[in-house]
């Protein structure tokens, strides 16, 4: 089947509610899975898996001098590489436009809720900061990259812990039982647009179906603190209400899993 | 004998005798979405490999018509290692992709598919020593995997001397041990032909001899390893 009947196909049936895999439109694939522990030489890593989607996010921590504009306050910095080993459509070199929004909508939903307490990444008000460099790397890629890589980045930031400070330097390989201060879990949900219909977590089919897609942060107290609206096509500004709606629902099921799954 | 074991137990570090390689697994078939796939383990030290093709090669001038050409890349995640690894590649990677395509070039045969590519990508999620021998033993079962035709599979282990005694993968720790050689070899068990061979460190070409007769039966082992985990890949579809 090409794109296009594939296209035709997937709204027909979402005419009856059904999807190619018989999920419902608000259903996300089963089971998520969230693996913590993956390389010992990380401050915190894990593994996150929705369906056959499989990413890897994993936490490095060093020191270094503060930004200007927040001499009292660490520095945190995400990256997201999406591996040629993942996917056929993927290739290597610097990373491109999906990748750097990709890593962009994870960091926004991370900055802005705050959820680091980064006052408490100072060591010396001006000169020396703990930085955390957040990296995470697609595994195999069947849809809803975002959802995932957001979900694999909080796990591995809930088990970081801080490295062992000597001299102001760290030493490599040495790690203390001090966590990274977290106030909130704020969760990602992504919301996929085919005609007038929202689904969430589409595999990589109804992925290239999808007219536009909304991608939503939500705190534990349902504010909203990182919306990223993707896709060529628009939304309507009375589904705004509709899309807030399910990614209140959603967020909360991903926090429940993901609460349940690491400590 | 007890008194031997003994003795080689006292010199390293987690007990293991000089020819014991570190507790392996490997599984095939771990990523959907590529052809071909692998995953393997020794001690902490893992790596994930991928195949992909044999698909079109662009650009049109770097096809073959006689044959198809093999790909590979090498690289570690950025927390794979104590100090994070800037994401990209590097001199070091870039070499290692060099000897991994190499090792495993010699293993298969792409006569059957001209002007195309097998690309290979092997990552390695957890470093402790050993990581580019890790990754060719878990690409080549990648490339079986995938159906490429090949002689035989390819295995590989590093072996080192350490304290003066010769014995296979070492670990970071013995690795970074002062005047400690490495050696990364790998193997077609079948015929038992060499196809990668480094060296740095310095000890006599007796002592070498002696190194590649152990990383030799040390990949035999290893060989046996990738065929049952080829062949519970294939039970597996075969109730599916």
């Amino acid at each position: 089947m090409n794109n296009l009947n594939l296209r035709e196909y997937i709204s027909s049936i979402l005419a009856n509610g059904h999807r190619i895999d018989g999920r419902k439109l608000e259903e996300y694939r089963n089971p998520i899975e969230i693996k913590t522990g993956i390389s010992k030489n990380a401050e915190g890593s894990a593994s996150a898996r929705i369906g056959e989607t499989e990413v890897i996010a994993g936490v490095k921590i060093g020191v270094g001098e503060p930004f200007a504009d927040s001499p009292d306050e660490g520095v945190l910095m995400v990256g997201v590489e999406l591996l040629p080993l993942s996917s056929p459509e993927f290739e290597s070199g610097p990373p491109g436009e999906q990748a750097t929004e990709l890593a962009r909508v994870v960091d926004r939903g991370i900055r802005e809720s705050k959820m680091i307490d980064m006052k408490k990444l100072c060591i010396k008000k001006g000169e020396l900061v703990w930085m955390i460099y957040l990296d995470i790397y697609t595994i195999n890629d069947d849809g809803n990259l975002i959802d995932t890589c957001a979900l694999a980045a909080l796990a591995a930031l809930k088990e970081s812990v801080l490295p062992v400070l000597k001299d102001d330097k760290v030493v490599f390989g040495e790690f203390t039982k001090t966590k990274l201060p977290l106030t909130k879990t704020a969760v990602t949900c992504t919301l996929y647009k085919i005609d007038s219909y929202f689904l969430v977590d589409p595999s990589t089919k109804e992925e290239k179906a999808c007219d536009a897609r909304v991608s939503i942060c939500m705190t534990e107290n349902d504010n909203i603190c990182a919306v990223q609206k993707g896709g060529s096509k628009g939304i309507k500004v009375e589904e705004l209400d509709k899309v807030i709606s399910i990614a209140k629902e959603k967020t909360k099921e991903l926090r429940l899993i993901l609460n349940s799954k690491v400590k | 004998m007890v008194q031997a074991r003994k003795t080689e137990k006292a010199e390293r570090s987690d007990g293991r005798k000089l020819n014991e390689t570190r507790k392996m697994e490997a599984k095939v078939g771990i990523i959907k979405r590529a052809d071909g796939s692998a995953m393997f383990r020794i001690g902490t030290t893992v790596a994930l490999a991928a195949v992909y093709g044999p698909r079109e090669l662009f650009p049109g001038f770097m096809q073959n018509p006689e044959k198809g050409i093999l790909r590979c890349t090498y690289d570690m995640l950025s927390f794979s290692v104590t100090e994070r690894k800037r994401p990209g590649p590097s001199r070091r990677s870039v070499e290692i992709s060099l000897v991994t395509k190499n090792a495993l070039e010699s293993a298969i045969n792409l006569d059957q598919f001209p002007n195309t590519v097998v690309d290979v990508y092997i990552m390695i999620v957890q470093a402790d020593a050993g990581t580019r021998c890790a990754g060719i033993t878990a690409a080549s079962m990648a490339l079986a995997d995938a159906g490429i035709p090949m002689k035989d599979l390819v295995s590989a282990v590093s072996v080192g001397r350490i304290n003066g005694k010769i014995a296979i993968d070492l670990d970071k720790h013995e690795e970074d041990y002062e005047g400690t050689t490495d050696i990364p070899c790998a193997f077609m068990s079948r015929n038992n032909e060499i196809t990668l061979l480094q060296l740095d460190g310095d000890i006599s070409a007796e002592e070498l001899k002696q190194a590649v007769e152990l990383g030799k039966e040390g990949c035999k082992e290893i060989s046996e390893i990738q065929k049952k985990a080829l062949k519970e890949r294939y039970k597996e579809i075969k109730n599916e």
